[in-house]
């Protein structure tokens, strides 16, 4: 009885903290939208008024409603929001993708305007792939895997909701700021100084929510799949927070110049850079391979003291990459060495994640030929190592001196991004649907199976262009006549591209057509149509509530 | 030693101190000294704060994403330097509240690119780049050309710079307003205060409209002066400047 009693005093003090979050939102936001002399801030400032004031609304609506059906053991409403949300995001950053690629290719699709020019919508392109598509999907698989793992409720009655929530106004902010020309120009750190002060806020309750869950776990161990959220969590909150450093021009204005300058700002920039592909991009979605793949072969993770040391060595070693971005420019020569040494010891715990997947299917190999999803999951392990060696690859100094600046680089992040961190997601995504809806399987496995082949196809011609039109500009940029002149101009290596980008925006669009296939599947799969080939799902397709009512072998 | 191991896994408090302190150190032994090793930043001649003009040129180029496609930083390779000019001195970027080396490119580096055309040439490029580079993939920037920049702020922007380490005198952020508009207009009386206040400025009717200061003005005046302060015929690399 003193329990309950306790619960629901609990409860109505988080109502009142919601209630009173939201409307201190609200006031902020409303004081920005009418006495901010930018309309762009008067904008932002309006966004943040009105969802502050609807979420205000709901929580005071819920209070007065006392519902009376029974709470289900999980909090999964914010988790079916985020996976709707990394599935939306995802065809928006792709489609972006593509369109900027066909720009590359014929330039008259900018279309002249400034909304629509390449410079704005290239960081909208790779914020809503990484922080919006990739955000979301790390959100609701840790949420997820945090629940199960550790037996236990989400922390927090709100705070999940507001995670999910604020994030994604963080995006929707972050995003129609770059096409109205707001930018502060770091590279996958463009947003302004008051959407970094709000992602602060929101990381922050995001930390406080996963870690309280593991805090009140029944499990004694946390399991490995959260060690790797937890470092990605807390690493990326760092990272953020030195980069961003800033001095607004006006607490009003949305202009702000960065507190450090040129080779500190460089260094800065790329310790983050190289991290958010490190701890965001590599450390969440091992989180997600370490879950999500022995939970979809039925198989336990291939070695436990492998784990272990990769995890420690990956975190350390990742951190001192970064100046391999700045080889030969105006960063001290030490600070260049130590970068390209420890890129090439980082093979090492990156190899030892990919091996730790891919073995995880040990008498399990016959899965790869009947369960598309998780043939998914082990190419994107397989990229997952590919693009690690080609990495410390590039980072060797000689290397990189031909690579730097060219296409290859960006062909290197796209078989990470496409490959890995791509199919990573759509993996957990087809595994997460069925569950979190309570269904008997996806709506179609061979769609799964269209959507795996086309966007293998679509990234396989989007790198291999990349190799060579990044090889070809690097070789053009530095061949020399026989009297020892240079051979080409500038404007000649970009003529040379023209073939390549048109490939690379063909095998791009592929990735958005399979995207396309996803969403709709999904779709199908979360309003309840029964499965058009049950029987060729595997048991474990099925929602865990569903599972035991089906025969153990079809 | 592996089984120790457990200590981790059964405090997320240790945990997260753990992953904390080993994140740590690679940054901490990379950036740290760059703020207080003098030969982080050999001293040059001839570097000075933008003007105010092609700092808001400067806040366009950054608005418009240039740096996307567009390297500011010249590597110490031999095609480089014969292509581009002199390597890129880390002293070059010092006032460059946030850097802008670029990643990529796409189209040339332009560390170097003040003086090496006419503004006549970047205008016409800048509103259509094709109808001076055929095989150019660049997009056109026409709505340069038909906005007045926004001049309102400069005394605010001059002050932050200042707060965030740039050398602007008082009498710079005094004239803040009055330099702007003068560097496009050589024929007004404060065209050569801005010469002297900003050494090397160019003074100029950039874009060809002489009716208003446009974003073109701002954004030529700022791509005229890149790489153009340092004189490179008195610079010695291996003299004093190296500690």
């Amino acid at each position: 009885m003193a329990a309950t009693k306790n619960s629901e005093e609990m409860s109505g003090l988080s109502d009142a903290l919601a209630v009173i979050g939201a409307g201190l939102g609200a006031l902020i936001g409303i004081y920005l939208a009418v006495f901010s002399a930018d309309p762009v801030m008067k904008f932002h400032g309006a966004l943040l008024g009105a969802t502050a004031v609807l979420c205000a609304l709901y929580v005071i609506s819920s209070m007065a409603g006392k519902s009376t059906t029974e709470r289900p053991f999980y909090h999964d409403g914010p988790i079916k929001f985020a996976s709707v949300a990394a599935v939306f995001w995802g065809i928006a950053g792709f489609v972006v993708g593509a369109i900027i690629a066909w720009q590359l290719a014929f330039p008259a699709l900018n279309f002249d305007l400034p909304w629509t020019s390449f410079g704005r919508l290239r960081p909208l392109h790779t914020s809503a792939v990484i922080f919006a598509f990739g955000g979301n999907a790390l959100i609701a698989t840790s949420f997820y895997v945090a629940q199960r793992t550790c037996q236990a409720r989400l922390f927090g009655k709100w705070s999940p909701w507001f995670v999910v929530i604020g994030y994604n106004l963080f995006i929707v902010i972050a995003g129609t700021g770059y096409i109205l020309g707001v930018t502060q120009s770091k590279e996958y750190a463009e947003p302004e100084w008051y959407a970094d002060l709000w992602l602060t806020i929101v990381w922050v309750v995001y930390l406080i929510v996963f870690g309280g869950t593991l805090l009140k776990r029944k499990e004694p161990h946390i399991y490995v799949a959260n060690w790797f959220y937890l470092s990605f969590i807390l690493t990326v909150a760092m990272l953020h927070i030195v980069n961003n450093l800033a001095v607004p021009v006006s607490f009003t204005g949305t202009k702000s110049y960065a507190l450090f300058s040129g080779v500190q700002d460089a260094m800065t920039q790329w310790w983050y850079g190289h991290n958010a592909v490190g701890f965001f991009l590599t450390a969440g979605f091992l989180g997600m391979m370490y879950y999500f793949i022995p939970k979809r072969a039925e198989r336990p993770v291939y070695s436990y003291r492998l784990s272990i040391v990769h995890f420690w060595s990956l975190i350390f070693l990742y951190i001192w990459a970064g100046p391999h971005h700045l080889h030969y420019t105006a960063l001290p020569d030490w600070a260049q060495t130590l970068g390209m040494t420890f890129s090439i010891i980082l093979w090492m715990p990156s190899w030892g994640g990919m091996i730790n997947g891919l073995m995880t299917l040990s008498g399990a190999w016959d899965k790869l030929r009947t369960d598309p999803v998780i043939r998914m999951m082990v190419v994107s392990v397989a990229f997952y190592g590919m693009s690690t060696f080609e990495g410390p690859l590039m980072s060797i100094k000689a290397v990189n001196s031909l690579s730097h600046y060219t296409d290859w680089t960006i062909g290197h992040v796209h078989s990470g991004a496409l490959g890995w961190v791509g199919m990573i997601s759509f993996g957990a995504l087809y595994c997460l649907f069925p569950w979190l809806w309570n269904r008997r399987g996806l709506y179609s496995m061979r769609l799964v199976e269209w959507h795996f082949w086309i966007s293998t196809i679509g990234i396989l011609l989007y790198i291999t262009a990349m190799w060579v039109s990044g090889i070809l500009q690097g070789l053009m940029w530095r061949a020399y006549d026989e009297l020892g002149f240079l051979k080409y101009s500038f404007v000649e290596s970009v003529d040379a591209m023209h073939i390549p980008y048109i490939i690379r925006a063909g095998g791009g669009t592929l990735f958005v057509i399979g995207a396309l296939m996803m969403a709709y599947n999904l779709w199908r799969t979360a309003r309840g149509d029964e499965p058009v080939d049950a029987k060729n799902q595997p048991r474990v397709a099925a929602a865990p509530e569903i599972r035991a009512t089906l025969a153990p072998a079809e | 030693m592996l089984s120790k191991h457990g200590v981790f896994e059964r405090n997320a408090w240790l945990l997260s101190i753990g992953i904390l302190i080993v994140v740590s150190i690679g940054g901490l032994v990379q950036i740290a000294p760059l703020f207080y090793l003098k030969s982080t930043i050999e001293k040059v001649e001839g570097m000075r704060p933008y003007s105010p003009l092609e700092l808001k040129g400067r806040d366009i180029y950054i608005r418009e994403g240039c740096y996307l496609c567009h390297s500011q930083m010249i590597r110490s390779l031999r095609d480089e330097v014969e292509r581009y000019g002199h390597y890129s001195l880390a002293a070059e970027s010092m006032y460059d509240h946030p850097f802008q080396w670029g990643s990529k490119r796409t189209g040339p580096d332009l560390a170097r690119v003040g003086g090496k055309y006419s503004s006549d040439w970047h205008a016409a490029h800048m509103i259509n780049p094709r109808s001076v580079v055929p095989e150019s993939i660049m997009p056109g920037y026409p709505w340069l050309a038909e906005r007045k920049v926004d001049a309102d702020d400069i005394v605010e922007v001059l002050k932050t710079q200042a707060a965030v380490g740039v050398p602007y005198t008082d009498e710079m952020i005094a004239n803040a307003k009055t330099d702007l508009a003068a560097q496009s207009d050589p024929d007004s009386d404060g065209a050569e205060d801005v010469a002297t206040r900003y050494p090397k400025a160019v003074v100029q009717n950039f874009d060809g409209n002489p009716e208003e200061v446009t974003e073109l003005d701002a954004m030529i005046a700022y791509l005229q002066m890149l790489g153009t302060l340092v004189d490179f015929t008195k610079y010695d690399a291996s003299g004093p400047n190296l500690r």
